[in-house]
């Protein structure tokens, strides 16, 4: 770990002006991942921007009927939000799934956006990297790549983005709302991070000098028809897999529209809106969700210790469905 | 009478130090004046350091020296001076000894500073410049080049063939022929290894060190620096789980010493999680098991043959299939085990070395035989049961094996099991139900102790050996309160201290008996000598008694046949006008009475688990395991003993697996997110049984040791339930949930699950 500055901004502007100033400074709020990454050496920044002050740890309604989650709000106090609870459980299970209690209740909301790849080599600066390290080569794709990437991904980089959260909030098409120099911008979710191409250093299309204010929900919640499902190693304290967020809008046992996203499978959460729109007007039922998991899964490709992926997610992707449109009750 | 605690669920003595903080840990010692060394680790896993520029990390102020090969201070010249308790066979590892690289993590450069923070700064701006070779460190790779590796202490080489095995084996009306890959484990005791020195005035050297013996670090430092043992004091009063990584010396103990003689003064070197996949593992290790038998389940052939992994400078060998010969009776028997070396460091010792992958080898195979003959897995197990060890040819010293299977059996309900593979279903999932039986050793080890009696009737014991969670302060206490009837508050137990009678490492389930032994024996001088004051006492009830004759409970002492009639021993003590009475002991095994007998601890584990057949994810509901294992001097510290155990079956079976990069050849899942153990998310329903097992054999006390028999055998439960759920055979650990589906798709029809 490197020598850094500190210091404790206490409004937005304060935050993004020193932000500004420093290229290579840091906000830090929570911490549960940019400590780690600076005890590997992975980050260095020479100036660490406290947020936490900042007023941005509220819920609450939007104008639209939506619901807007402060950026400093913390994964615990949002899965346990009693709005969050009743009108978005699905956000609420994606992230009771992830890390543990004590993790969920120092990390924030916006951090989870930002948090970093898993990767082995990403961590290990023994070994090269392009995603900390450009032009230095991937060493997982002909490495250990159990954890990697079979949807989207370049020569190189094969990275996933790890969180569980943001899988629910691609299926729940949230917006992410940040600040910056050139003043406010709202992001649709599925725009906010990156597939790795030719530049996998970066991670989403926030500025360097953009801070993430809120991540406003919509109105719709699918509190109905709506499954988190996430396949890992262990039962808790495991990165997905494969994970998969999946909500539905059903007329009887006719679907209207359908929301899918995975986890666990690209560099971020994964939609395909072309295998969403095969389940319009379509009945619940297991041939038509394989249907769509194929459609999702088409043009996947494994690399080696991952391959098993791209058949775990068809099966994933048909489980959720059908606890999404309750055929039958998650197990 | 209230001071028999032999036998007790006594709460843990340390217990409250411990969950208060108060326990002071190897890397908590702050002394003034402190510097902390950080360790800097190669990259590579063969070659030579081209040049190492430190100029970066010197330029800070407040950073003291970078130590390497080149300026590291001169240490004892020969391998011998390295060797410690539990070397192998070969030159230890030394570290800084020149340029060339054995193993990736190898440490290379020791930044010290002024603070923490800093050397670790420094230490990220040491440039290496690496001279790499190629290295080989895939075990599978490697199968040509495996050999017989050298006899190592305390671990006898496999016995040569019995019968003829192989004409036995192919005429054989069942056979089973199975290879089982199991793969390297790092220990990871929550503690990593730390050692502070303190520089004292005189130049002496206190050193708080993590292990699992203060007199092997002691000794090991005072040959290495060529220190007399005065000027040492070696410290370890709380460990923080060892498993086995600490029984050897570990290099920050050299590196800590050597700074702190380099600067003259006190250093601290604690390494990072990251670190601790660079001390030594247990060794990936590949087996084969073949099995004839006839149509009625007698084992007519019995084949195992292990090769490990082991490093270019050791030869690590653990006894894999030596449980192979005596679990079971056969007369065609055949063991072999050979190791070849890699680019790796040594592997070392952890729980229940070899018979871990040994047991979990061949009761897989017994579980895939069974199914083979159409006959139940326990009854196979009872129709080939030993009733004596055939492969030393010796009676067992006791063996309740049988009523392992009956106790565990029946709290299990295994007469309610369904032969079939896939017959047993709860919902959509498939239960599989699967049982394994385990062997261990049991061995008494020469130890000492010392006693203090004070006039106040207050009592301390002390030993040289270690507690690393598994209750040794405890059960000590509780042996020494017993033999001198006190009460246990009145009881202190002191270890972890090179100053303190010798006593082995402390593993190989070998501390009750040895320490325990000497506490006995210490506590029985001061009885003697209490017998010899009491009985002089004027109207002494005791006058005319033997000493066999008189108990000792409540803080008296009295007849056995009238206890109503009794002196205190406060008063005895003051009769005698004795301030105290101090005793030392040795305690020597009868090792003549216990080399004609088999010694072991024996287990039946039975396991159900739950299986989704579409995404191969398991459960383990439960895990019931009946354990014989002689006398149990604390059935609550026991308990734990043998559950710790299990909840790491559990982990072996499904989890655990240090994954090694071949290209880098380095261990590339270094830390506890991506090392998968146990969360407690895991682990669900445990039961324990004690079978009762009486052993006049083994030492006085009748104990066999607890420490490592609840993990073996664990692991084949586990993939024999697996099996019995899903007719997969994964014989390759850990049993993620890849191979299972993958198995499953294989093992039927390609289509999903129908529809609820």
């Amino acid at each position: 770990m490197n020598n850094f500055s500190y210091t404790r901004a206490t409004d937005i502007t304060s935050a993004v002006n020193e932000a500004s100033r420093e290229a290579t400074a840091k906000f830090i709020a929570g911490g549960t991942n940019l400590i780690d990454l600076m005890k590997e050496n992975v980050a260095r920044p020479t100036r660490l921007i406290d947020i936490n002050r900042v007023p941005l740890n509220r819920i609450e309604e939007t104008k639209d009927g939506g619901l807007r989650l402060g950026a400093l709000v913390t994964n615990a106090d949002t899965a346990y939000n009693d709005q969050v609870e009743k009108r978005y459980p699905l956000l609420s299970r994606a992230i009771l799934s992830g890390a543990s209690a004590q993790l969920r209740n120092m990390a924030t909301d916006g951090g989870n956006l930002l948090q970093r790849t898993r990767c082995y080599y990403f961590y290990d600066v023994a070994t090269p990297c392009n995603k900390r390290e450009p032009g230095t080569g991937c060493s997982a794709i002909e490495g250990f790549n159990r954890m990697h990437a079979v949807l989207g991904t370049s020569d190189q980089c094969i990275a996933v983005h790890p969180s569980d959260m943001c899988v629910a909030l691609a299926a729940l098409e949230a917006v992410v709302r940040v600040t910056g120099k050139n003043g406010d911008r709202a992001i649709p979710f599925s725009d906010f991070h990156r597939l790795p191409g030719d530049t996998p250093q970066i991670d989403t299309n926030l500025e360097a000098d953009e801070i993430i204010t809120s991540i406003d929900l919509p109105p719709k919640g699918f509190a109905d028809h709506h499954a988190y499902l996430k396949v890992r190693d262990r039962h808790s304290y495991a990165f997905a897999l494969v994970s998969v967020a999946a909500a539905l809008e059903m007329d009887g046992n006719k679907i209207k529209g359908t929301r899918l996203a995975l986890g666990g499978v690209a560099h971020k959460p994964w939609r395909s809106k072309e295998a969403e729109e095969l389940l319009n007007g379509k009945a619940a039922n297991s041939d038509n969700f394989q249907a769509v998991a194929e459609t999702v899964m088409h043009g996947a490709k494994g690399f080696g210790h991952n391959t098993f992926k791209i058949d775990l997610a068809k099966r994933a992707i048909v489980r959720a469905l059908k606890h999404a449109a309750q055929m039958e009750a998650p197990r | 009478m209230t001071t028999n605690y032999i036998g007790q669920p006594i709460s843990r003595v340390d217990g409250r130090a411990k969950v208060t903080g108060q326990a002071k840990y190897a890397g908590e010692y702050n002394v003034p004046n402190l510097a902390y060394g950080v360790v800097v680790s190669s990259a590579i896993a063969k070659g030579r350091i081209a040049e190492i520029d430190a100029s970066a990390a010197l330029g800070l102020k407040g950073v003291l020296q970078v130590f390497t090969h080149k300026n590291a201070p001169p240490t004892a010249k020969s391998d011998q001076s390295y060797w410690d308790e539990v070397a192998v066979p070969g030159s230890p590892f030394r570290p800084f000894k020149d340029d060339k690289l054995l193993f990736s993590g190898q440490p290379i450069a020791l930044v010290v500073a002024e603070s923490f923070e800093l050397a670790r700064y420094a230490a990220s701006l040491v440039q290496v410049e690496y001279e790499p070779e190629a290295h080989a460190t895939d075990l599978n790779q490697q199968r040509d080049k495996a050999y017989k590796p050298k006899p190592r202490e305390g671990v006898a080489p496999p016995p040569p063939p019995r019968g003829n095995p192989d004409k036995a084996f192919a005429n054989s009306a069942v056979q089973i022929d199975a290879e089982y890959s199991v793969p390297a484990e790092h220990h990871n005791p929550m503690e990593p290894f730390a050692t502070t020195v303190i520089w004292e005035a005189d130049g002496r050297l206190t050193v708080y060190d993590k292990t699992q013996g203060t007199p092997n670090s002691h000794q090991y430092v005072c040959n290495v620096f060529g220190l007399s043992p005065d000027d040492v004091h070696l410290l370890s009063p709380y460990v923080g789980g060892g498993f086995g990584s600490g029984l050897r010396p570990k290099y920050q103990l050299f590196l800590a010493v050597m700074a702190a003689r380099g600067l003259k003064r006190s250093v601290r070197v604690t390494l990072t999680r990251q670190q601790m996949f660079t001390i030594g593992h247990r060794p990936r290790t590949l087996q084969r098991v073949a099995l004839g038998a006839a149509k009625d389940g007698k084992l007519e052939a019995l084949i195992h043959e292990a090769l490990a992994e082991t490093s270019q400078f050791e030869e690590y060998s653990e006894p894999v299939v030596q449980w192979s010969g005596e679990l079971y009776k056969c007369e065609n028997v055949k063991l072999d085990h050979a190791l070849a070396n890699l680019d790796i460091n040594t592997p070392v010792d952890m729980r229940a070395p070899g018979a871990t992958w040994g047991l979990y080898a061949l009761e897989s195979a017994m579980d895939e035989l069974a199914y083979k003959l159409n006959m139940d897995p326990l009854e196979l197990r009872l129709k080939n049961y030993a009733e004596k060890d055939f492969s030393n040819n010796k009676p067992f010293s006791s063996k309740e094996l049988k009523e392992c299977f009956r106790q565990g059996a029946e709290r299990f309900g295994w007469s309610k099991r369904t032969p079939e593979p896939r017959s047993m279903r709860d919902g959509g999932k498939l239960v599989g139900w699967g049982l394994a039986t385990g062997i261990w050793e049991t061995t008494q080890l020469p130890a000492g102790a010392k006693a203090v009696l004070t006039a106040e009737g207050k009592l301390t014991v002390g030993s040289a050996t270690a507690d690393i969670g598994t209750g040794t302060y405890t059960i000590m206490t509780q042996i020494a309160a017993e033999s001198l009837g006190l009460p246990i508050e009145d009881v202190t137990f002191t270890l972890g201290d090179s100053t303190l009678p010798r006593a082995p490492v402390e593993g190989g389930s070998f501390t009750a008996a040895s320490v325990g032994s000497a506490v006995k024996q210490v506590c029985d001088k001061i009885r003697e000598k209490l017998v010899t004051v009491a009985k002089a006492m004027p109207k002494s009830p005791l006058a005319n008694a033997k000493s066999e004759e008189i108990a000792f409970a409540d803080g008296r002492m009295m007849l056995t046949s009238g206890p109503s009639r009794y002196v205190s021993i406060k008063e005895v003590m003051r009769h005698g006008g004795l301030s105290s009475i101090a005793e030392t002991a040795d305690s020597t095994p009868d090792f003549e009475k216990q080399s004609k007998y088999s010694i072991h601890p024996h287990s039946a584990i039975f396991a159900e688990v739950k299986v989704d057949e579409d995404l191969g994810t398991i459960d383990v509901l439960r895990v019931v395991s009946a354990i014989a294992g002689g006398r149990i001097l604390n059935p609550k510290t026991a308990r734990s003993q043998i559950m710790g155990g299990i909840v790491w079956g559990i982990g072996m079976a499904l989890e655990e697996e240090s994954v090694i990069d071949q290209k880098f050849g380095r261990f590339m899942n270094h830390n506890l997110a991506e090392y998968h153990v146990p969360v407690n998310a895991d682990v669900q329903n445990i039961d324990v049984i004690f079978v009762e097992e009486h052993d006049s054999i083994v030492n006085p006390l009748g104990i066999k040791g607890l420490g490592e028999i609840g993990i073996v055998g664990t692991g084949a439960a586990i993939g024999n339930a697996i099996f019995h759920a899903t007719g997969v055979r994964v014989r390759d650990l850990p049993i993620t949930l890849d191979k299972v589906f993958a198995g499953a798709a294989a093992a039927r029809p390609v289509k999903l699950a129908p529809a609820a």
